[in-house]
């Protein structure tokens, strides 16, 4: 159980919240006197540190509560997320709603760093705490025809200004395929920076799927279905052309609005340069899920 | 026995002793202090896109007053003629402020804004509108106006076009439903709609017919 993968990524544990500060501020300033470019390598794939926990929570896509950036820090104070519960149902031996305590409790714990890659062309770093999806689902019994695993996220109108507004089809749902869910690197993550999940991040639970664009890990989630069929996904469902059902990040596979073949590491400042996005996002490790596989056809 | 003034003559009475040249002034500032704060940080932890934006909403807002002359003088008969010339450069200007930081600071490769011009429609679609403001900013100035005559209001009428490119690019690059570019697309077809002079639209049809 546990602890199937282990980073690569480094987290320097021992500095603090305010050291991250100044490090980026030292990067702005050198952005500033024209040294853009170096201060953009150095922040590249090799040591990509994590982002400060004030970039990773105020930088947020999360249209419940509006579709700027820099909304859902304003307005998810508002998400209630006392009591909450997490129906588990499908194609389970276990089926029921359980209190989030009782769902994850017994489970290990672990922190993750992890690349995000937003389907938007931007990056950031992330040290999730969370547990595997492998460790909930072998609880709940996984049936043998299951081949799915579909997530919907919390509707909470009178909270929630972009559900008022109907920015996008509500209740937020994604999906995975079983093998996918059940890779390692698939975490339900309950914290980032050893500290509570923050509501614009997703609390109190949400999914993390390294290799996958940002909007397939779906935040705030009430309910996990076991499915035998490909589930309806929100942003495919808008845009098919657009956004797939796989959506593994792929700088060779476009968007048909702009380039995915590189991306900005958020917090390098005004002058921070692009850098190349990597197959999976730099995860190798599920390239045999997808042999065989036309990943232009079934971005 | 002289009328009262009414409220629109007092107005322009009052306009006529302010002169334009300090929009330039507001124009350049409001540019400086947006590049500040993307700058020091205050756009937030993103400010290349952030501050591409502020470029570009300032110069949707600015196309929205421009067109918004005529209709106010016609409607209103207060008259902000005088300061339009400085609106309409102003706009081009924060479309240029707009383009620069899209090509350099985001896109930053020659070729990357090369082939998104040529790929990505809402890229398309904001090209031509600045490209299509290159000649009105050049020729906004009194030698033009006497040297093209009759031509250069044709020239200038240009700008309707341009201004719904502009929104057009703008709900075009959206994700999801959201609102605010389509109020200023709706901004933007009214205030053309108010230029038309509907009578006598529709009485020129019905003689043709």
């Amino acid at each position: 159980m546990a602890h199937r993968w282990t980073n690569d990524l480094t987290r320097t544990d021992v500095t603090p919240r305010g050291l991250f500060m100044n490090r980026r501020q030292i990067i702005q300033a050198g952005g500033a006197l024209g040294l853009a470019g170096l201060g953009g390598q150095a922040a590249a794939q090799d040591t990509p540190e994590p982002n400060s926990f004030e970039e990773i929570t105020s930088y947020n896509n999360y249209y419940e509560f509006g579709t700027g950036k820099t909304d859902p820090a304003k307005n998810a104070e508002a998400l209630d997320t006392s009591d909450w519960t997490v129906t588990v149902d499908g194609l389970v031996d276990n089926p029921g709603t359980y209190p989030l305590a009782e769902l994850i409790d017994g489970l290990t714990v672990e922190e993750r760093i992890y690349r995000l890659r937003c389907v938007e062309a931007w990056s950031m770093v992330v040290p999730w705490q969370g547990i595997e999806l492998k460790d909930i689902l072998d609880r709940a019994g996984v049936q043998s025809n299951a081949r799915y695993v579909a997530f919907e996220t919390a509707v909470q109108p009178e909270n929630m200004p972009g559900v008022r507004r109907g920015v996008l089809d509500f209740p937020y749902v994604e999906g995975l395929r079983l093998d996918e869910a059940m890779h390692p690197l698939t975490i339900m993550a309950t914290g980032l920076y050893d500290q509570p999940m923050p509501n614009q991040n997703g609390a109190p639970i949400r999914l993390v799927v390294p290799w996958k664009y940002g909007f397939k890990s779906i935040k705030s989630i009430v309910r996990i279905s076991l499915v035998e069929d490909e589930p309806p996904t929100t942003w495919n469902r808008l845009a098919p052309n657009e956004y797939g059902f796989y959506a593994n990040v792929n700088p060779t596979v476009d968007h048909p609005r702009w380039s995915q073949a590189t991306e900005r590491r958020i917090g390098g400042g005004l002058f921070s340069s692009r850098q190349d996005t990597l197959m999976y996002n730099g995860y190798d490790e599920v390239a045999s899920l997808y042999e065989g596989m036309d990943l232009a056809a079934q971005f | 026995m002289a009328r009262p003034l009414t409220t629109a003559q007092k107005i322009n009475g009052a306009l006529r002793r302010v002169p334009a040249w300090p929009l330039y002034v507001l124009g350049a500032l409001w540019a400086a202090f947006l590049f500040w704060q993307a700058l020091t940080g205050r756009l937030g932890v993103e400010p290349i896109n952030a501050l591409e934006r502020e470029y570009g909403d300032t110069a949707l807002k600015l196309l929205v007053a421009g067109l918004a002359v005529t209709p106010l003088l016609r409607y209103t008969r207060v008259s902000l003629l005088k300061f339009r010339r400085a609106i309409g450069l102003l706009t081009f200007f924060f479309v240029l402020a707009h383009f620069l930081v899209w090509a350099l600071l985001d896109v930053q490769s020659f070729g990357r804004v090369w082939a998104d011009i040529l790929k990505r429609p809402y890229v398309t679609v904001g090209m031509i509108a600045f490209l299509g403001l290159i000649p009105l900013a050049l020729t906004s100035n009194n030698l033009s106006i006497r040297r093209l005559g009759r031509s250069w209001r044709r020239l200038h009428q240009l700008v309707y076009g341009i201004a719904i490119l502009g929104a057009v690019h703008y709900i075009w690059l959206a994700k999801g439903f959201q609102i605010e570019p389509l109020v200023y697309l709706g901004l933007i077809l009214g205030l053309l709609a108010a230029r038309i002079r509907w009578a006598r639209f529709f009485a020129d049809r019905t003689v043709r017919a």
